[in-house]
């Protein structure tokens, strides 16, 4: 009897998630997958039929311009180069937060706020700021560094730039904030022995802090390179879709311009196939070679 | 000696000080300029000047953004969104992590990991089977859709961290609870439950934020201009040849106003209930 009532008590707290899981993510996943393998467009919306694997072809195959492999370069670039900002930087403020100063709660207030602002709002003020003639970025490189000005949204490297600039800005407070919360729970008495020991603050960022902070800092991490892999809201606003003529695309906004502006559907459902599993396989690797899920299981 | 020390520490709090004012001034200077472009007059939204508050500052964008369009309408639509999906992410999510965290079942791991999981589904893979949907349950142009596909782009990352959280809190309190007569359900709703405020509160303002400021699903799903929440209308000043800036700056500092008192208020527990669940080694 016991049994019984555990058993409805569990199903009962899980189901609501895992049915509006199932409608909004799982379903819709099996469905992309049967679009995946149609010839779905705009000319065979209601027609469409299985084709097997051409999609799949195309897409490694098509002399796009950009093609996929220049695309899924520029893609592991802007996850990169973005993540280990985020965390650099969120960990570096986090260690200068965690020390007795004053007006702490001020500073760590005022940081968090990119976080707190909405992203296709940041992506429009920074689309502003990066403007050639009239955007404060290249007022004060004139102004202030006298340099010459910088052509931000013209050119496909200087634009690839500047969304990784928005996207730095964007995603280091919550990489800090979850620094921050994994340094407050080192013991202090870890550092006062190391104190006695005479050892310096680079052996002890190396041989305490970092360890310690690692298995909370991995999760975050993973999810960090997940969510930025994916972001396509910065790409797409900041670059107005990809300017200059296609080059500033990554994976995921290549996906969103083949689907919704150009209605190459069963194109659109093969590349968000390939990168989901792009994706899946990478974090199985990652969570077991840094066994991030141990604790969590 | 002891001077010297003193002269290193107080070099070492002020090198701290400037490099955090450095990135304090960097992560607020993009808020201001939003303030600034709503307070320009309209005949200056295009400058050259540096300045927070420009010359001959002027209320206007907010005066025509309040009379002339439906801006209180997007705010009611946008709130009344958000609030159903923060309340229904908070239900549901204390829930489901409560069960993962405290009881062993069959297809427990195989959950976790599929919430794990539904974060690498590019979003926009799902975007155009779920319109189809939408669709055919005639769910277009109506709340209902949009509200359970918010709920749901929240719910895993909400569910982890509530897991996460309760894992921390001993297994003892509900075992006491339950010798004074509690069942399973009382115990989790009156011992376990107000102690882990902190995940709670995350996991509300992650689902508001979900809602709040979402975009590109609203655009596909809310096609009727009454139905807009505030993405759309904001992205309408944007739309046509002329940016109209002045109000597009003047919404999006309103915008922003909820999201960031939010943050700002729950700054301290925002520490502690993100990360407290995953230290426990």
């Amino acid at each position: 009897m016991k049994r019984i009532y555990k058993n409805i008590f569990i199903a009962a707290f899980v189901a609501p998630t895992f049915l509006i899981l199932f409608a909004v993510v799982f379903y819709p996943f099996l469905y992309n997958l049967v679009i995946s393998f149609s010839n779905m467009n705009l000319r065979h919306i209601k027609d469409w039929q299985i084709i097997g694997f051409t999609q799949y072809v195309k897409v490694f195959t098509d002399p796009t311009e950009p093609n996929f492999y220049a695309i899924f370069l520029k893609t592991v670039i802007w996850t990169f180069v973005n993540v280990f900002f985020h965390v650099v930087i969120g960990v570096f403020l986090a260690l200068l937060l965690n020390q007795q100063i004053k007006g702490k709660s001020i500073y760590r207030t005022l940081l968090i706020l990119p976080w707190a602002i909405p992203q296709y709002i940041v992506a429009l003020t920074w689309r502003g700021m990066f403007n050639y003639e009239y955007g404060s970025i290249n007022l004060v490189i004139t102004k202030y560094l006298s340099l010459p000005a910088v052509e931000w949204l013209k050119s496909p490297t200087e634009a690839f730039i500047a969304c990784i600039l928005t996207n730095v800005w964007l995603g280091f407070p919550f990489m800090m904030v979850v620094a921050l919360g994994a340094l407050q729970s080192i013991p202090h008495e870890l550092y006062e022995a190391a104190d006695i020991d005479g050892a310096n603050w680079f052996y002890k960022l190396r041989n305490i802090t970092i360890p310690l902070i690692k298995p909370v800092m991995i999760p975050a991490i993973t999810l960090g390179i997940v969510w930025t892999f994916n972001n396509l809201n910065i790409i797409w606003l900041v670059s107005n879709g990809g300017e200059p003529s296609d080059q500033t695309h990554i994976l995921i906004s290549f996906v969103y311009k083949a689907a919704f502006n150009l209605y190459r559907y069963g194109y659109a459902a093969a590349l968000s196939m390939i990168i989901f599993v792009i994706l899946l396989f990478f974090s199985l690797f990652f969570m077991k070679k840094t066994r991030a899920t141990e604790s969590a299981y | 000696m002891k001077k010297k020390i003193n002269n290193k520490k107080f070099i070492k709090k002020l090198v701290t000080h400037l490099v955090l004012i450095i990135f304090t001034i960097i992560a607020v200077y993009p808020v201001l300029q939003v303030i600034t472009i709503s307070l320009r007059p309209a005949d200056r939204l295009l400058s050259t000047s540096l300045e927070i508050i420009p010359d001959n500052a002027t209320l206007k964008s907010y005066i025509e953004l309040f009379t002339n369009r439906p801006f209180l309408l997007w705010v009611a639509n946008s709130a009344f969104v958000s609030l159903v999906v923060t309340l229904t992410g908070v239900v549901f999510a204390s829930m489901a992590g409560y069960a993962f965290s405290r009881f062993n079942f069959i297809g427990k791991k195989l959950g976790l990991l599929s919430l794990l999981v539904t974060q690498m589904f590019p979003a926009t893979m799902l975007l155009l089977p779920l319109y189809i949907m939408l669709i055919y349950l005639g769910l277009i142009n109506s709340y209902l859709g949009i509200i359970i596909i918010y709920t749901a782009t929240a719910l895993p990352f909400c569910v982890w961290t509530m897991k996460g959280y309760y894992d921390t809190i001993p297994y003892s309190l509900e075992e006491a609870a339950k010798i004074d007569g509690c069942n399973q359900f009382q115990a989790f709703y009156k011992i376990i439950l107000p102690l882990a405020a902190p995940a709670l509160v995350i996991t509300g303002l992650f689902s508001f934020m979900a809602a709040w400021s979402e975009y590109i699903v609203a655009a596909q799903v809310l096609q009727d201009t009454q139905l807009w929440t505030l993405p759309l209308g904001l992205k309408s000043f944007e739309a046509n040849m002329t940016t109209e800036w002045g109000l597009y700056g003047a919404a999006s500092f309103i915008v922003m106003i909820p999201v960031v008192i939010l943050f700002l208020v729950l700054s301290r527990w925002l520490v502690s209930g993100l990360t407290l669940g995953s230290v426990k080694g």
